[in-house]
């Protein structure tokens, strides 16, 4: 289980994060939808300690993460990047096996290169482009590169920024039913930020809709169109008229 | 009045608090030396980055080095008619001061810059937060393979430069100021000490140091965007090479003040 108690974080004079709740309960799949610029990445980054936030407590599976030992509290983590994030000076297997060929679950090479093509079969990618470098692939393969590296070591909590962005409506498919499996064949938790509407019905136990830097609706998916909220009724119709400002 | 004494203040403090935060990035870096994992491969092709791909430029900015000591040393030497010590200057002058200094210089102009701006274009893409996300400590994993390699590089640079040097020295002695050859290297080799020697390596190793630790931290903690990146790069050569002729003083103090 995640829990995020009153976050907040401001970089410089930008208040981003005005205290944010959320509770992902383990095994769920918690989706954060919200306006771009509103904070759903630096909330990630502020879990997985790459941002530090100014004030608030995060609770992973009962454990302050402050008081971890970082080492082995990462090894539970995958993690897909906006930006997909790739080593662009290793071939997209290596990138794929990281984790498999150093430190703690380290294994033979041919191993390591077995599970990255298996990985990347499931995220619709052919054996070829295993040998690729990541500059050579389309934006669309990258991010899927970097899917297939989060999923690399079966983490047990797995978080998706923008997972099906830049890729075609059936790859996009295939994407939420390979993270739906993860959630329910794996039990893994998982937290995905996502403005595809269609992702979020496919994906999403939970909802939380951020905005103003605070979780202004939670619930779960299912209540997501009836929940009243003028917020959430304004994002997931796409509206430009309501509460939620066009230039922000 | 005291707007500009506040302004110098801040400057003074904020200067403080770099040179603060590079020693603590320098020792953090050192001390991984002694916490395995050690990542050999990264550490291979940093040798071959730095090192290896550095002879040409190294090589030839000491040839025409040399080349040209022996002729104004030439010239110098013979308004008092002492044209004979052309040798052993040119041999002095190169190992001690010049084949150190510009090769670290222009160490710092090739491999600052590169790795600065390849950490710092890691770091804007997140490929440093990736690298935390997936278990590994980027100052393992590319701070130290780095500052390592041209620690050990840059010596091996030198010594290379220092004989090119010495050899361009030779050829313009020899075919332009009509020295004989046999002499010419029987003077270098007679006045040459082993100290002058090894001294000039041990300040290769301090600057090859310099240059890396100033590109990885400067990469590191570049701002956002291709500006940040442009900016880290810009920082990392002018910082290296102005900390290389600062550590050259001040071992030169040390090894050859009586
Ligand atoms: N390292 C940083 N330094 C300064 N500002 C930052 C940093 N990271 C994020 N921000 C700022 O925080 C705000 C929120 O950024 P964030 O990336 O979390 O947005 P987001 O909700 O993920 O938006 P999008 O949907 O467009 O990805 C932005 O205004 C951004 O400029
Ligand atoms: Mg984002």
């Amino acid at each position: 289980m995640i829990e995020l108690r009153d976050i907040h974080k401001t970089f410089g004079s930008n208040h981003v994060l005005r205290g944010v709740n959320l509770t992902v309960p383990k095994g769920s799949s918690m989706v954060i939808i919200g306006g771009s610029g509103t904070g759903k990445s630096v909330t990630l980054k502020c879990i997985l300690g790459l941002v530090t936030p100014d004030q608030g407590q995060i609770f992973v599976s009962g454990q302050n993460v402050e008081d971890v030992s970082r080492d082995p509290f990462l090894a539970r983590f995958g993690m897909l990047f906006q930006g997909a994030a790739l080593f662009d000076s290793l071939p997209v297997w290596q990138n794929v096996a990281f984790r498999l060929m150093r430190g703690a679950l380290k294994r033979p090479k041919a191993e390591a290169r077995e599970i990255a093509i298996e990985k990347l079969r499931r995220v619709g990618l052919k054996p070829e482009v295993a040998d690729k470098f990541p500059a050579e692939l389309s934006g669309g393969m990258q991010k899927r590169v970097g899917l297939a590296r989060a999923i690399a070591a079966d983490p047990e909590i797995i978080f998706f920024d923008e997972p099906t962005t830049g890729l075609d409506p059936i790859m996009s498919g295939v994407i939420n039913d390979l993270i739906r499996e993860i959630v329910t064949e794996m039990g893994a938790t998982a937290l995905t930020i996502t403005h595809d509407m269609t992702s979020v019905r496919a994906i999403a136990d939970n909802v939380a809709m951020l905005h103003d830097g605070v979780v202004k609706w939670t619930g779960p998916v299912n209540d997501m169109d009836t929940s009243g909220d003028p917020y959430v009724d304004q994002f997931i119709h796409g509206r430009a008229e309501g509460p939620i400002a066009a230039v922000r | 009045m005291t707007r500009f004494l506040a302004s110098v203040g801040r400057t003074v403090l904020s200067a403080l608090a770099m040179v603060g935060s590079v020693a603590l990035f320098a020792l953090e870096t050192v001390s991984h030396l002694l916490r395995p994992p050690f990542y050999w491969r990264e550490f291979w092709q940093a040798l071959i980055q730095i090192g290896w791909l550095s002879l040409p430029v190294v090589g030839l900015t000491a040839f025409f080095t040399g080349g040209a000591l022996a002729l104004q040393i030439f010239a110098g030497g013979s308004r008092y008619g002492a044209e004979a010590v052309v040798p052993s200057i040119v041999a002095i002058g190169m190992v001690r001061e010049l084949g150190p200094v510009l090769g670290g210089l222009m160490v710092a102009a090739r491999v600052a810059s590169s790795i600065a701006a390849e950490i710092g274009t890691m770091k804007v893409t997140e490929q440093i937060d990736a690298l935390v996300t997936l278990s590994t400590n980027p100052m393992k994993y590319l701070t130290l393979p780095r500052v390592l390699a041209a620690t050990l590089a840059v010596p091996v640079l030198v010594a290379v430069g220092d004989s090119v040097g010495i050899f361009g020295g030779y050829l313009v002695g020899v075919n332009r100021l009509g020295f004989n050859g046999a002499v010419y290297l029987k003077n270098t080799v007679d006045f040459l000490e082993q100290w002058d020697v090894v001294s000039g390596l041990f300040k290769g190793a301090a600057f090859g140091f310099i240059v890396a630790t100033m590109g990885c931290y400067h990469g590191m903690n570049s701002g956002r965007g291709a500006q940040g990146v442009g900016r880290a790069t810009k920082s990392a050569v002018v910082s290296a090479s102005v900390l290389i002729f600062a550590a050259n003083y001040i071992l030169t103090e040390l090894f050859f003040a009586a």
